[in-house]
């Protein structure tokens, strides 16, 4: 064999297609939907249960409802209380998991395949005959409280609770899932269980199992546990008419802080908009990789951080546009102005490359098979088709349209969905070493947040 | 289950594993160097993990960022250091095999021609924004640093944590990096593993082609040192936190040592989900707390079983250590149930499938054969690995928590809120984290 040629990099050669996973389904006469693909490289069985209904349906004034319902549905069923439901899951060695979003609750239980019709079973006691009994429901809703308070000495998630407070205000988006501190308080275990009754409901599930099972079983087994799960949800969220105007400059003390925690916002897009492939790429290279434009100004650079990113979060409505990162405090003001800088040179005077888009394009096409691996990894992605309403070819068309994506396009979508001019932004740190360099940003004087205000 | 590989030994003393696997057009190629924070020496803590940082910064013959070329391949790749080992891994499309075995062994043949001043300092800055963003910035973050400086010995390798002391990684100086380099990052200091979409022969001879012309390295010796534990040492110290956390912790087995799966299941079964002791009896039925959890880290050369809870408002640290202690001396009398030992097995059989899942990243199927192979030197381990659970029983539990959670041997760490010493353990001793 020829020695090591390092005179120049191998060229990458060709890959063999991936085969996209085939989903069959079926529908239930309740209206629940049951999805399956056969995936048996190791034994195991993954259900997800996905309701589209999450944080953006709690009702005004008890934010944080979602969550604590979710939180009661492994708390026992029928007779079966919350530690005799936790012991029939530890014998089959289940990983069960809820996960409450702004537009979706999802349940999920991963076994070993020769447990998967016990886990069935187990789940659909949890999601359809919750016990939400009160005793469990003060228990329950006082960890969360709990949580809360030390949620407060978390730097990272206070900007993002402040953050979106900030730009989506009243909004269903504009609170955290996890409430606060006086929503929790005013809540009842009636509220639970009417939040159950209203939004928890089959017209708006999908069951998904991915792994060594059959399609023809597992709907025969969902038919017998779910099939006295009935009702409809409620009308979807509805969007304010218009969005607040909050200041550009915000901070949230943090005296002493060793770094600032740093948010950059906006309200964006919705997973929905034909937009969708063009703002991923433009985002990959903007800050949503390693190699991108923020992370290697602000990391390897300049060197005031671990690193930074960037995102789009599509969601059913206009989701946000959030640039995180934490920052060495001396750098807070520079890096403000970079970032700003990136955001406004990539929608406009500064254009991304050709070399740019196609590391761009290849990073999310390249590789796009690695998303298909492992049993939870297909569920996951399946779960995106049920709760944006993408087609079964979706997989399939993802990497062919990303690579239409041109410059022109990334240009083009930048402008229409994100105003440089109208950016928030948000540093937790400390007021007294940063205040004073954050005056000639041209952000206005900065807006000090209350604890209470978001 | 077992996973199939086969194993080769280059001249240069580079260890290489193969194992095929078709399901899906990606492959893993996952390096480890056998080098970790217990290489380094008092007063030069840090280097291990700074080198993780600085592989990533180009080499002799592709002196720019490490990551472009991948991911412009359609790569995902990372690397992670701790007390033990190094390891490096990117997955890879299968057409971009040659591309990352030319990238990983530029860096480990050619590295120190292209590590100039400029990248050292820089990447210095970024790692100690790190240790401010993840230790310092963050609750209870510099509670591993006490408590591993109490329970291993000033001069034991474990005393530190991988992330190393802000002042050794401001004196560090590029010419110890350089030697730090040579000493660790070679051939004969090396386990590469490739599982995923492969030939087995013409993967092993792209291996050869690359890895294969760089100079072996003086063989390193294992480190081993000792640790034994007098005493409970009892210490505390205030954080920018709302509730008081504890943490006892207990020297326990090396990893896969007699002992080890013992304290794996004693740990998940005390204090692992809502059906444990200690969770039910201080979250659920007294609600002294608002979280427990538990678990054994072993290590090359020794573990740790750690157990730790949040006391709930209104509640002292001395009520939880109290209860803690209760049900641990209940279980070393009583033994555990047999629904307790069955329910670890099969947690523990559903876990170790869940990693055999992917070829890849951290936990995959490479990393695995990598770590039975540089700590066992038998990266034919995994059935064994799992049968270490099924031979759990009821009196092996029981013995090595009578042997191993000794309440007259162990470190009490209490973190508290600002100004409420009060709330910590009692007689404990005030120390200085960071």
């Amino acid at each position: 064999m020829a020695p090591a040629d390092r005179s120049r990099l191998p060229e990458p050669g060709p890959t063999r297609p991936l085969a996209f996973p085939a989903i069959q389904k079926s529908t239930l006469p309740n209206g629940l939907r049951v999805w399956t693909v056969r995936h048996t490289q190791v034994p195991l069985v993954a259900f997800t249960l996905l309701v589209r209904r999450g944080a953006s349906s709690d009702p005004v004034g008890k934010d944080g409802l979602a969550a604590v319902a979710a939180d009661m549905l492994d708390e026992g069923s029928g007779s079966r209380s919350a530690i005799e439901m936790h012991e029939a899951l530890a014998r089959l060695g289940a990983q069960f998991d809820t996960d409450i979003g702004p537009d979706a609750t999802v349940a999920s239980v991963t076994v070993l395949s020769r447990f998967a019709d016990r886990a069935l079973g187990l789940l659909s006691d949890m999601v359809v005959r919750p016990a939400i009994r009160e005793d469990d429901f003060v228990r329950v809703r006082q960890l969360r409280l709990h949580r809360l308070a030390q949620l407060r000495d978390m730097p990272g998630v206070v900007a993002d609770r402040a953050l979106l407070k900030l730009i989506y205000g009243a909004h269903p988006y504009g609170h955290s899932p996890s409430g606060s501190e006086a929503s929790l308080a005013a809540m009842t275990v009636d509220d639970a269980r009417a939040y159950h009754a209203r939004a928890i409901r089959p017209s708006e599930a999908t069951l998904i199992a991915v792994g060594d099972c059959d399609h023809a079983g597992v709907v025969a087994l969902a038919a017998r546990s779910f099939s006295d799960w009935l009702g409809a949800g409620g009308a979807d969220p509805v969007a304010p008419t218009s969005l607040p105007h909050a200041p550009r400059l915000n901070i949230v003390p943090r005296p002493g802080a060793p770094q600032s925690e740093l948010r950059i916002g906006q309200v964006a897009a919705p997973r929905d908009t034909p937009d969708y492939h063009a703002l991923v790429v433009a985002n990959a290279i903007l800050g949503g990789q390693f190699v991108s434009r923020i992370n290697l100004n602000l990391r390897e650079n300049k060197g005031l951080t671990y690193g930074v990113r960037t995102a789009f979060e599509f969601r059913r409505l206009p989701g946000p546009f959030v640039l995180q990162g934490s920052l060495q405090t001396e750098g807070t003001r520079l890096a403000i102005e970079e970032s700003l800088g990136e955001i406004a040179g990539i929608c406009g005077p500064r254009p991304v490359t050709p070399g740019e888009l196609a590391l761009g394009i290849a990073a999310l096409t390249r590789g796009y098979a690695r998303s298909f691996e492992t049993a939870e990894q297909i569920g996951r992605g399946i779960l995106q088709l049920a709760l944006y309403d993408l087609p079964d070819d979706y997989f399939a068309q993802f990497v062919p349209r990303i690579e239409r994506v041109t410059a022109d396009e990334v240009a083009r979508v930048m402008a229409r969905h994100l105003d440089p001019a109208r950016l928030t932004t948000l540093v937790v740190g400390d007021v007294e070493a940063i205040a004073p360099g954050l005056a000639g940003l041209g952000l206005g004087e900065p807006s000090i947040l209350s604890p209470d205000s978001y | 289950m077992n996973i199939p590989s086969t194993k080769h030994t280059l001249e240069n003393g580079l260890e290489v594993l193969l194992h095929e696997d078709h399901a899906c057009p990606i492959v893993s190629v996952n390096l480890w160097y056998h080098v970790g924070s217990k290489n380094e020496r008092p007063g030069k803590t840090g280097f291990a993990h700074l080198f993780e940082h600085l592989m990533f910064e180009g080499s002799e013959h592709h002196d720019s960022g490490y990551f472009q070329p991948l991911q412009g391949a359609g790569a995902t790749l990372n690397g992670s250091t701790n007390a033990d080992r190094t390891n490096y891994w990117e997955v890879v499309p299968a057409g971009a095999l040659d591309l990352a075995l030319w990238m990983e062994s530029d860096r480990m043949g050619y590295l120190l021609p292209a590590l100039t001043e400029a990248k050292f300092s820089n990447q210095r800055d970024i790692v100690l924004n790190e240790r401010r963003q993840n230790y310092e910035n963050r609750p209870y973050g510099l509670a591993p640093m006490a408590m591993l400086a109490a329970l291993f010995p000033p001069d034991h390798p474990y005393h530190w944590t991988t992330i190393g002391e802000i002042a050794d990684l401001q004196a560090a100086r590029l010419d110890e990096v350089h030697a730090f380099f040579r000493r660790y990052y070679h051939p004969a200091n090396a386990s590469i593993a490739l599982a995923g979409d492969i030939d087995p022969e013409s993967a092993l001879a792209l291996v050869r082609r690359y890895f294969g012309e760089i100079a072996p390295g003086e063989r390193v010796a294992p480190v081993r040192v000792e640790a034994s534990l007098s005493g409970d040492r009892r210490i505390r110290f205030e954080d920018r936190v709302e509730l008081p956390r504890l943490y006892l912790t207990w020297l326990t087995p090396a990893m896969f040592a007699e002992g080890d799966a013992d304290l794996d299941l004693a740990t998940d079964l005390l204090a692992n989900g809502k059906t444990s002791r200690l969770y039910r009896r201080l979250v659920f039925e007294e609600r002294i707390a608002t979280d427990v959890s538990a678990s054994q880290n072993s290590r090359e050369m020794a573990g740790y079983a750690q157990i730790t809870a949040t006391a709930a408002p209104g509640r002292s640290l001395g009520d939880l250590e109290c209860a803690i202690l209760e049900e641990i001396e209940r279980l070393r009398e009583g033994g555990p149930t047999d629904e307790e030992i069955d329910r670890g097995r099969v947690q523990a059989e559903t876990q170790f499938m869940f990693r055999l899942q992917t070829v890849g990243g951290f936990g995959g199927k490479s990393d695995q054969l990598n770590a039975y192979n540089v700590f066992l030197n038998d990266p034919d381990y995994f059935d064994r690995d799992l049968e270490r659970y099924h031979v759990v029983s009821g009196s092996s539990l029981r013995q090595a928590v009578d042997t191993f959670l000794n309440p007259s041997r162990r470190v009490t760490l209490s973190v508290v809120p600002h100004g409420r010493p009060a709330s910590a353990a009692p007689e404990s001793v005030p120390v200085d984290p960071s």
